[in-house]
């Protein structure tokens, strides 16, 4: 049944509709004879990433490939009017075809307001989204609300920590998926139940057929969590995003899912966005790691080089409150000092000064830019050069 | 950063008169402990004399000593919070003991009031466990004053509290839950759990909703309580690192049963539960260069309504044998105080592994 999937998916005949919505361009990316024309620009040289690094599965000639998902100076504000709240302030993103990269941080920090962006989930009326999103040909920001509708799914979808906003309780599974198919393509109720059992095999549920006809609510939480995964991936999408769908399950189960993502994005050769606060769960799945601290990528680069070399000392010292296996037992765990800043009352300078340990009085005046540290890693601080020695010892306050 | 700092003391020096038979004499003595729950019965289900029943505790025993901190692990439905509840008595046992520092809880030696007293929940959700129209200072000056301390007097112990757990009184007495940050709330729940004086403290996930940072402030200051007033800790939690990181011993449950227990680092450096086993490499890996190639378990828990017959485990087992489906395992010692429940563990079991592995303990 792979085959269904993994060589076809760009190629997935889009029904006529979708593929006029979309414009032009919208065939045309995704298939390799395509990419000298594709008019997609390339972003700063120090996002790009070799896809050769990027998974073993991959050819090389996927490096000259334009990326999959480009995100360009995105700004989210939510409430404009009365008391802003400024959730996303400037993020710069980018995914090649098969790659799949972490957005790591705390609670507040942005990352699901990013995610769902890219779905353009977010109330027209009360959000002001700024900057560039260009997933597989589509600019997103500009698309009809038909091209919307078309590309939701077909080119990115989503799934959750929870599953039941994905799925509907009164219609069985397999039901939702064949109507998802049918939606986007011109296909036989019959065909589209084939093509439904075929997904319920590749995310690995037991007695597919009979699930195929089990509500959401006759599901465990595991099975609930496959079961949406096989809705989303329904229409062959290019861009998987994640948002924490591994964070309420049990570890045995997590891990059984993070396994998956991984076989999934490998063998489909998706691109996924795995939104999380769990650096385990990220290392699982992730080659590159983007970490977000108000709003903003603070620190990005290849899993390897974040994890054992951190250079933003948001970074360092969310490593070090982690109390990990090797910490010792009876020792202080490390704690970053104070919260996050109020999003509707962000400070001029670094939004990090704050409770930083490294901060300067110019942190406080300036914005810092990113600092490029080797080819794909870099971090927004001013002070790179002291944060490669690790973190100072200093007693932590409390909040 | 620090990371340098004071070791923890492990049993801090205990004079308490409400100590009763010494440091020897565990705090908490739970025997066969049992919860089951009644489903509503169909009407043809009546008729026949059985309804289903959710068996979340079925048979439970463990210790807990005077100063040290008891970790539970297990995922849900494993009983870890219906063991909690229990414990509190917010729910009726359906058979078992609990014995308080050598007293039966509920005999005219130690009634549930006093018992209540001494045994203090904090919960994971720090929204709905705090009332949403009292100032913080007089959520955690309450319990005091129904058991029968004066306003002046619960309200400055509330302010002294607020303090310890690092909540300068001047600037958040006055504030109200939805004033606070998660971790702020975290630590009015702590100060309200001391409010009464406890000397064993409950705590059910009370870190696992927090950010890893603010869970790190809430960690320290739970050691530090711990030493400042000499207090017992069941800590409950899926979260395997941070049970290692302040457990002195462990107990692993698997739907209503403990599967084992030990000293800390003994049982997670070698597991002799295969369930502990799998439950460890669950964990993600941390190291880019070794992840994960294969889930330790297929599938999720079973539902404790019908749960498998013989050990509990053996439709996920991968050491299971016919004789598991048959023959329960007992909770029994296998050296020092590791104790574990799995026929591999039991001479004579029948199963093929039983004898080697016994002479390798
Ligand atoms: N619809 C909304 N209206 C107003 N504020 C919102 C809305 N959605 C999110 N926010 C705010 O945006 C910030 C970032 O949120 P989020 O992206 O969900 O963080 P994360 O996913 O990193 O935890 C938070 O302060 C959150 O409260
Ligand atoms: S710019 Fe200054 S305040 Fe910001 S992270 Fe770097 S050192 Fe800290
Ligand atoms: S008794 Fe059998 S099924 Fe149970 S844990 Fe031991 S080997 Fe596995
Ligand atoms: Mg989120």
């Amino acid at each position: 049944m792979t085959d269904a999937h993994t060589p076809a998916a760009p190629k997935c005949p889009p029904s006529p509709a979708a593929a006029e919505a979309a414009g032009p361009s919208a065939s045309a990316v995704g298939s390799a004879t395509s990419t000298a024309t594709t008019p997609v620009t390339e972003p700063a040289a120090g996002f790009a990433t070799a896809a050769t690094k990027v998974s073993d599965a991959h050819s090389p000639a996927l490096a000259s490939e334009p990326p999959i998902v480009s995100v360009r100076d995105l700004t989210v504000t939510f409430n404009p009017g009365k008391r802003p709240i400024k959730a996303v302030n400037g993020v710069d993103l980018v995914v090649r075809r098969g790659e799949s990269i972490a957005l790591i941080g705390e609670s507040g920090s942005g990352k699901s307001v990013t995610l769902r962006s890219l779905l353009r989930l977010h109330s027209e009326r009360r959000t002001v989204i700024g900057g560039q999103i260009d997933i597989a040909g589509h600019a997103v920001l500009s698309l009809s609300n038909r091209a919307l509708a078309d590309y939701r799914g077909r080119v990115a979808s989503m799934i959750f920590q929870e599953p039941l906003l994905a799925l509907d309780p009164v219609y069985t599974v397999g039901a939702q998926i064949i109507e998802s198919i049918r939606r986007h393509e011109k296909i036989s109720v019959a065909d589209a139940r084939k093509r439904a059992l075929e997904l319920f095999e590749r995310v690995r549920i037991p007695s597919p057929e009979r699930r195929l006809d089990a509500y959401p609510h006759e599901m465990s939480g595991g099975m609930r969590q496959r079961a949406m995964i096989a809705l989303a991936l329904a229409c062959r999408p290019q861009v998987l995003l994640a948002d924490e769908p591994t964070t309420a399950l049990d570890a045995t189960v997590q891990i059984q899912i993070l396994l998956l993502l991984r076989e999934l994005q490998r063998e489909l050769g998706l691109a996924i966005i795995f939104v999380t606060h769990d650096m385990g769960a990220a290392v699982e799945v992730a080659e590159r790691f983007a970490v977000m601290y108000a709003g903003r990528i603070v620190e990005e680069g290849p899993t390897r080089e974040v994890m054992h070399n951190p250079r933003h000392p948001y970074t360092l010292a969310l490593m070090q409150s982690r109390a990990h296996g090797a910490m010792a037992k009876g020792a202080r765990l490390a704690s970053i000092a104070g919260s996050p800043p109020d999003l509707a009352a962000l400070p001029p300078g670094c939004a990090f000064a704050g409770r930083c340990v490294f901060a300067e009085p110019r942190c406080h005046e300036i914005q810092p830019d990113a600092v490029q540290l080797s080819e794909l890693h870099r971090a927004r601080c001013i002070r790179t050069d002291a944060t490669a020695a690790g973190m100072p010892r200093i007693e932590p306050a409390t909040v | 950063m620090d990371i340098s700092s004071k070791p923890r003391q492990v049993h801090p020096p205990l004079i308490d008169i409400r100590d009763r038979g010494g440091p020897a004499q565990p705090m908490l003595r739970v025997r066969k402990l049992f919860k089951h729950f009644d489903l509503k019965k169909s009407f043809i289900e009546s008729l026949a004399g059985g309804g289903q029943v959710v068996r979340a505790v079925d048979g439970v025993d463990f210790d807990v000593f005077k100063g040290e901190t008891l970790g539970v692990v297990g995922e849900s439905g494993c009983g870890k919070s219906t063991t909690a509840r229990l414990l509190m008595h917010l729910i009726e046992p359906s058979g078992g003991e609990i014995i308080f520092d050598g007293e039966t809880v509920g005999t005219p030696g130690l009634s549930l009031r006093e018992y209540r007293r001494q045994v203090q929940l904090v919960f994971q959700d720090s929204y709905s466990s705090l009332n949403p129209r009292l100032t913080i200072e007089d959520s955690v000056a309450f319990g005091p004053q129904v058991h029968g301390v004066s306003r002046r007097e619960a309200i400055g112990r509330a302010r002294d509290l607020l303090a310890r757990v690092g909540l300068e009184p001047r600037r958040f007495a006055e504030r109200y839950p939805h004033e606070l940050s998660g971790g702020q709330r975290q630590r009015v729940n702590i100060a309200r759990a001391l409010a009464l004086e406890p000397r064993l403290v409950i705590l059910d996930e009370a870190v696992s909703a927090l950010d890893k940072s603010v869970e790190a402030q809430v960690l320290n200051l739970l050691m530090d309580l711990k030493d400042a007033f000499g207090l017992t800790y069941i800590f409950i939690s899926h979260d395997l690192h941070v049970v290692r990181y302040i457990s002195d011993r462990v107990m692993v449950m698997y739907l209503g049963k403990v599967a084992e227990t030990g000293p800390a680092e003994d049982l997670f450096e070698r597991p002799l539960h295969p369930y502990t086993g799998a439950l460890l490499s669950s964990m993600p890996s941390m190291d880019p260069d070794q992840r994960t190639q294969e889930a330790p378990l297929t599938g999720d828990p079973p539902n404790p309504i019908n749960p498998p017959s013989g050990c509990r485990f053996h439709t996920r087992c991968p050491m299971a044998e016919p004789v598991c489906a048959e023959q329960t395992p007992t909770l029994a010692s296998v050296r020092g105080q590791r104790k574990v429940a799995c026929l591999i563990h039991e001479i004579g079991s029948g199963h093929s592994q039983a004898d080697a592995a016994i002479y390798a303990a």
